[in-house]
């Protein structure tokens, strides 16, 4: 085994504070799978929210500096020198951070500021690589050594793979990926599609994948963030998607929640299922469904995953 | 429409006559419509100043006014008066007044950072987009908007304990723009989320709401932190002469 798996195959783990609410089937999938393929994963001690997508409005520092107490604490207490994000919000967050902690002076004292104050270790750029829990599974285990590990699969489950906006936006925050062959693309994002691919999955050509969900006014401006998603859900089902897989506990909530809403409110009803890619993932390693916290889920996908005969 | 001339051809400006005859030519109707001319000299040379003051309007003098951002923007294939690029040049020259037509739709922006990503420019319009809308509420053109409301629950939220916990964030903002937690399709949400789930799991999310988590040793960072926002308010309220402006008081 390289060492450049090694690196990743223990890491600090950054839930955030979604995957303690709404996006707790995320969190138990995550964990369930990095259980099965033998990863560790230890929980940042005493973290705290990154800012999520309000914060930055109020004052862009104030997220720069939530982030980087995150990043301080897994690097300079708890020693570790890659801190993994499931939650597209946390992970850009984070990766705002470390851009802006590198390129602007004054974010760097302000943050040196607030933490003299706190009363930590500032954090400095360079300490600690953030990734996303597909990084993680990509970098740690491999198509190849993952194919291995897969029991039972999925079956040839027709699956849009939808990485919403935080993933791959802006381009700036994230300097590792459009490098050429096995890097990430932010115009036409892969790692999903790749890791599903081996799973078993059929992947569909899906052209929404990193289009919006409206998830900042998902409450704010609820008849926006419907449209959008509903834009999204039909695009799936033209593609001949049965399932839309998500990668961020506020995309995926987006979509659950308006799905109902279109139904409701527009009468536009979709019957694409909305399941998180650790949970699928995890299914196909031989975990109940249970297991994934598939019972967690809005939208109903037991149906299909018995039909399917998957877990 | 090209949005140059967009302030030129609304229909106030368009002018026709029903019946006109100019040196015996019948003119009538379409044949005589012509566009009223137009004195502009309610610039407010400020205006650019002010804006890229506040967090994220800092590079809007870099714009060439190329498009990519209205043509890429979310919201934009929504609704076509939300027009990013539109924004930034009555900004750059100064045209509030125009501006302010578009004062109730522009803090509608998505934050999906489509624009950012697509301005050759490095202008991050999704940031100019943020600044005025601060920039309308502070000035008094607009109450603040659902958007600040619920960043604003938001962030002091976090400020306070360190942590989000969702269904307090959710009550307060409810509370806070009048909503009804008993909205049809809520209710529809949670009917079908707890279909499956165990009682435990229940039991631990009505638990959370009473136990309010909170980042331990916290105190000194919620300080810190308050003290850094209150001298970015005094800052800003200075760029932006606030002292002679009453803020709108919301509803
Ligand atoms: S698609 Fe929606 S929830 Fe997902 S990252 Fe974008 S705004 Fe956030
Ligand atoms: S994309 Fe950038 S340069 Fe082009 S019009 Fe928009 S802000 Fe200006
Ligand atoms: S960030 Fe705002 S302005 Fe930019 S493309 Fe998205 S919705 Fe449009």
């Amino acid at each position: 085994m390289s060492d450049e798996r090694e690196k990743y195959k223990n890491v600090a783990y950054y839930p955030g504070c979604a995957l303690e609410g709404t996006g707790h089937a995320y969190n138990k999938s995550t964990k369930a799978i990095g259980k099965a393929l033998d990863l560790g994963l230890e929980e940042v001690k005493n973290w705290n929210c990154c800012g999520a997508m309000e914060v930055k409005n109020i004052d862009p520092k104030l997220q720069t500096y939530l982030s980087s107490r995150v990043m301080s604490i897994a690097s300079n207490e708890m020693d570790h020198d890659v801190v993994m994000a499931p939650c597209n919000g946390c992970y850009h967050n984070l990766k705002k951070a470390e851009y802006e902690l590198e390129n602007d002076q004054e974010a760097v004292e302000v943050v040196d500021q607030i933490s003299n104050k706190a009363g930590h270790e500032t954090y400095k750029a360079g300490e600690i690589e953030t990734i996303h829990a597909l990084d993680w599974i990509k970098k740690a285990v491999g198509e190849e050594e993952l194919e291995k590990k897969i029991k039972g699969g999925l079956k040839g489950l027709k699956v849009a793979n939808y990485y919403g906006c935080m993933y791959t936006r802006p381009r700036n925050i994230y300097p590792e990926k459009d490098q050429g062959e096995g890097s990430e693309s932010t115009l036409k994002p892969h790692y999903m599609d790749d890791l599903l691919a081996v799973a078993g999955a059929d992947n569909v050509e899906f052209p929404l994948k990193t289009a919006c969900c409206g998830g900042a006014h998902t409450l704010s401006d609820s008849d926006t963030s419907t449209k959008l998603v509903l834009n999204i859900l039909m695009a799936a089902e033209a593609s001949g998607a049965e399932v839309i897989a998500t990668e961020c506990p506020t995309c995926h909530t987006g979509l659950e929640m308006h799905q109902i809403r279109a139904e409701k409110m527009f009468g536009k009803k979709t019957n694409v299922k909305i399941v998180y890619f650790t949970q699928l993932l995890g299914m196909a390693l031989g975990l109940s469904k249970r297991k994934v916290g598939l019972q967690e889920n809005i939208s109903d996908s037991y149906a299909l995953m018995k039909e399917k005969g998957i877990a | 429409m090209p949005i140059h001339e967009k302030s030129l051809i609304r229909p106030e400006n368009i002018k026709t006559h029903d019946e006109l005859v100019i040196d015996g030519i019948d003119v009538s109707g379409h044949w005589s419509t012509f566009i009223e001319s137009r004195v502009i000299s309610d610039y407010n040379e400020a205006l650019q100043e002010e804006i890229s003051a506040l967090p994220g309007g800092e590079n809007i003098h870099r714009c060439f006014q190329c498009g990519s951002c209205t043509n890429s923007c979310t919201v934009n294939a929504l609704n076509s008066e939300f027009n990013p690029r539109h924004w930034i040049y009555l900004i750059r020259l100064g045209m509030e007044e125009e501006l302010l037509r578009d004062k109730d739709i522009l803090w509608q922006c998505v934050s999906c950072n489509k624009c950012t990503y697509a301005c050759p420019r490095d202008v991050a319009p999704e940031g100019v987009m943020k600044a005025a809308s601060h920039w309308l509420e502070l000035k008094g053109h607009t109450p603040k908007s659902p958007s600040t409301l619920f960043d604003t629950v938001f962030t002091d939220q976090v400020m306070e304990t360190g942590l989000i916990e969702e269904s307090r964030t959710i009550r307060g903002f409810f509370g806070l723009t009048n909503q009804s937690l008993t909205q049809g399709w809520l209710i529809e949400m949670v009917k079908r989320m707890i279909r499956h789930l165990p009682i435990e799991m229940l039991m631990k999310m009505g638990l959370a709401t009473i136990l309010r988590p909170k980042t331990k040793n916290w105190d000194a960072a919620r300080d810190a932190m308050r003290e850094y926002t209150a001298e970015q308010h005094a800052l800003h309220a200075k760029a932006l002469k606030l002292d002679q402006v009453t803020p709108k008081e919301n509803n």
